[in-house]
C-alpha cells in the first residue's frame, strides 16, 4: 500500500523547512533576547535595590527597623515605623475619598451619565492621569493646602471634633492634605480600570434585569456591580498601589516630620517621601542602606498589591466559573 | 404606584450622585489648569526658555538649563528604553502566547506599578554609587527604567490591533514567517509604537522622583552625561519649596511649561493613534 496520500507529503516536507527557515530563526531568538531582558531588568532592579540597603542589615535588626518609631541619621538611629504609617493612613485616605468617586465616574462614562457629556467626561480623566506629579505638589502646596487649612479642617473640626482623627490645631500640611491629593492623582487609575471591569460585565445581565422591570439603577445594582466586584476590588488595589509609591506631592504637603499622630491634620512624613528629601544628603553608607531597605519595604508591598490586583482584574475579564454556559 | 414613583426616585438620586462624582473630579483639574496658565502666563517670555537661574531677587532669568537637561535626560533614557521596550513588546505580540511570553507580561505589568523613587534608588546603585557622582547617565537610566515596561505593554496592544488576516495573506502567498512580522506587521503598527513612544516619553518627562538623586541640579548649562543636569521638574520642586514669592511665580511658570511639553506630545501621540490604526498597510 503506498502512504495515505501523495498530496500530505509535501505540505510534510516544507513544514520542517519552513522551520527551519534561517530568518525565521534568527527573528524568533532576537525577539525571545528583548523579552527575555525585561526579566533581567526585573532581576536587576532587585539585586541592585538589595546591593545598596546592604550596609544597614547589619547594624540594624529587621524587627528593630520595622517597628522602631525613632529616626535620628546623625546618631545612626533608623526606624521604619512613622513612614509606614504615615504611608498607610495617607493612601487609606486617598482610597476612602477615591473608591466611592471613581466608581461613581465608571458608572456615568459606562451606564447612568448623558451620552452627550461622557465623550469630554472622559477626555478630562485622561488629562488628570497625563498631568505630572511635581504639578499636583505645585496645586496642592499653594491652593489646596490653604483651603484646607482655613475651611475644609475648622469646618471637620466643628461637626466631627469628637473623633480624635480630626482634633488638633488645623495646620493643612499633614496626612489629610496628602490623602486628599493622592485621591485625586489615583482617581483616573481606579475610573478607567473599572470602566474596563464594567465592559466586561455580559449586556444580557443587564437587559434581564431591565426585562424584569428593574430601574436603571436596580439593574446596575442587582446585576452589574455584583459581577464586577472583584475587579472594582482590583482596580482599587491598583489605585492604592500607585498611592503609596507617589513621591512628589505627597512630600511637597504632607508636612515632613518623622512622627506618628493619630491626628489627620498633623503633618507625618511616608516612605516615599523620606527617600525624596534624604537620598542625595545622606550621611553615610548606613544612612542610604537604611533609605535603600525602605525602599525595599515600598516595593514588596506594592508588588504583592500589584499582583494581587492583576489576578483579580484578569478573573472578571474571564467571567466567573460557569458563566460561559 | 407610590411605590414605583419611590424607585424612579431612587434611582434618579443614584443618577445625581454619579453626577456629583464626575464633580469631584472635574472641579480640581479645572482649578488646577487655570491656576497653572493664569499664574504661569505672565512670567512666560522669551528669556524664561533660554537664560539660566538668577538669584532670589535678581530680575529676569528663566529655567533654559532645565529645559535642555530635561530633553538631554530623555533622550538617554530613549536611547536605552526604546530598543529593549519596543522589542519586548514584539516578542510579547508575536511569541507571547507561550508560558515565557505570560511570564514576561506578568513581570511588566508588575514592573510598571513600581514606585519612581524606587527605581531611582536602583539607578543610583547603578550608576552613581560607582561612578561617585552624580550626573545626566543615572537620570537617564532611572528614566528609561521607568519606560521599559509600560512601553512594551503598550506597543504590544497596539500590534495586537493589527488584524491577523493581513498575516495570514502575507503567509498564503509563501513570505517567511520573519519577513511577514517585520514588513507586513510592524509597517501596520508603526503609527500605533510611535504614539506609545510619545505617551512613554511625556510620562518620563514629568517625572521628578528618581531624578532627585541621580541627576540632582545644576545652576548651569550642562551636556556633559556624567555632570549633575538640571531638569525642569526639579527645578519646579526647588522652587515651590522654596521660602520666596518670586522663586514661586518661577515654579508656575516653569509648571506651565512643563504642561505644554507634556500636553503637546499627549495631543501629537492622540492625532496619529487615530490616523494610523485604521489598519491597511499602504
Amino acid at each position: 500500500m503506498p502512504p495515505p496520500s501523495d498530496i500530505s507529503a509535501p505540505a510534510a516536507h516544507s513544514t520542517p523547512a519552513r522551520a527551519g527557515n534561517p530568518g525565521d530563526r534568527a527573528w524568533g531568538w532576537g525577539i525571545t533576547i528583548f523579552g527575555g531582558s525585561l526579566l533581567v531588568v526585573a532581576g536587576l532592579i532587585l539585586y541592585e535595590l538589595g546591593r545598596v540597603a546592604a550596609p544597614s542589615w547589619g547594624q540594624l535588626g529587621y524587627f528593630k527597623f520595622l517597628f522602631s518609631s525613632a529616626w535620628d541619621p546623625v546618631q545612626e538611629k533608623f526606624g521604619a515605623l512613622p513612614f509606614i504609617y504615615g504611608t498607610l493612613v495617607t493612601s487609606g485616605v486617598a482610597l476612602l475619598i477615591a473608591l466611592p468617586v471613581s466608581v461613581g465616574l465608571a458608572l456615568f462614562l459606562s451606564e447612568m451619565g448623558p451620552r452627550a457629556l461622557r465623550a469630554p467626561v472622559a477626555y478630562s480623566i485622561e488629562v488628570l492621569a497625563a498631568i505630572p506629579s511635581v504639578i499636583y505638589g505645585l496645586w496642592g502646596l499653594f491652593v489646596m493646602v490653604p483651603w484646607l487649612r482655613s475651611s475644609v479642617e475648622p469646618f471637620l473640626q466643628k461637626t466631627l471634633g469628637f473623633l480624635p482623627i480630626f482634633q488638633g490645631p488645623p495646620i493643612g500640611l499633614g496626612y489629610l492634605a496628602a490623602g486628599v491629593i493622592l485621591a485625586l492623582m489615583i482617581l483616573p487609575t481606579i475610573a478607567s480600570v473599572t470602566i474596563e471591569v464594567l465592559k466586561t460585565v455580559p449586556p444580557s445581565l443587564k437587559e434581564g434585569a431591565l426585562a424584569l422591570g428593574a430601574t436603571r439603577w436596580e439593574s446596575i445594582r442587582i446585576s452589574v456591580l455584583p459581577y464586577a466586584r472583584p475587579g472594582i476590588i482590583g482596580a482599587s488595589l491598583l489605585g492604592l498601589g500607585r498611592a503609596l509609591g507617589e513621591t512628589m506631592a505627597v512630600t511637597m504637603v504632607i508636612g515632613n516630620s518623622p512622627e506618628i499622630h493619630a491626628s489627620l491634620f498633623a503633618p507625618g512624613y511616608s516612605l516615599p517621601a523620606v527617600i525624596a528629601n534624604e537620598f542625595a544628603e545622606a550621611t553615610g553608607d548606613v544612612h542610604v542602606g537604611a533609605l535603600a531597605a525602605l525602599g525595599l519595604v515600598l516595593f514588596g508591598i506594592t508588588l504583592i498589591l500589584n499582583a494581587i490586583a492583576r489576578i483579580l482584574v484578569e478573573a472578571v475579564a474571564r467571567g466567573p466559573k460557569g458563566s460561559r454556559a | 404606584m407610590n411605590r414605583l414613583r419611590w424607585r424612579k426616585g431612587v434611582d434618579r438620586f443614584w443618577t445625581v450622585v454619579s453626577g456629583v462624582a464626575v464633580l469631584a473630579a472635574v472641579i480640581p483639574l479645572a482649578s488646577l489648569l487655570w491656576l497653572v496658565i493664569s499664574h504661569g502666563a505672565p512670567g512666560l517670555t522669551a528669556g524664561f526658555f533660554t537664560s539660566l537661574p538668577t538669584p532670589v531677587g535678581e530680575p529676569g532669568g528663566g529655567v533654559g538649563n532645565a529645559i535642555v537637561g530635561t530633553f538631554f535626560m530623555v533622550g538617554i533614557a530613549s536611547l536605552f528604553a526604546l530598543p529593549v521596550g519596543i522589542g519586548a513588546g514584539i516578542f510579547l505580540a508575536e511569541k507571547g502566547d507561550g508560558k515565557l511570553g505570560s511570564i514576561v507580561r506578568f513581570t511588566a505589568e508588575v514592573l510598571s506599578g513600581v514606585p519612581s523613587i524606587v527605581i531611582g534608588i536602583v539607578a543610583y546603585g547603578l550608576v552613581v554609587s560607582h561612578m561617585k557622582r552624580f550626573s545626566a547617565l543615572a537620570g537617564g537610566v532611572a528614566l528609561a527604567l521607568l519606560m521599559v515596561p509600560s512601553l512594551a505593554r503598550s506597543t504590544e496592544e497596539f500590534i495586537r490591533l493589527v488584524p491577523s488576516a493581513l498575516r495570514e495573506a502575507s503567509l498564503a502567498l509563501g513570505v517567511p514567517a520573519w519577513k511577514t512580522s517585520l514588513r507586513v506587521i510592524l509597517r501596520t503598527a508603526v503609527g500605533g509604537i510611535v504614539t506609545a513612544v510619545l505617551l512613554a516619553v511625556a510620562r518620563a518627562a514629568g517625572e521628578t522622583a528618581p531624578l532627585l538623586f541621580t541627576a540632582l541640579n545644576n545652576q548651569y548649562w550642562n551636556t556633559d552625561p556624567f555632570q549633575p543636569t538640571a531638569s525642569l521638574t526639579v527645578q519646579i520642586y526647588n522652587y515651590a519649596i522654596s521660602p520666596y514669592d518670586d522663586w514661586h511665580q518661577k515654579a508656575w511658570t516653569a509648571a506651565l511649561v512643563l504642561l505644554l511639553l507634556v500636553g503637546l506630545l499627549n495631543l501629537v501621540a492622540r492625532f496619529l493613534s487615530r490616523n494610523r490604526l485604521q489598519g491597511a498597510p499602504r
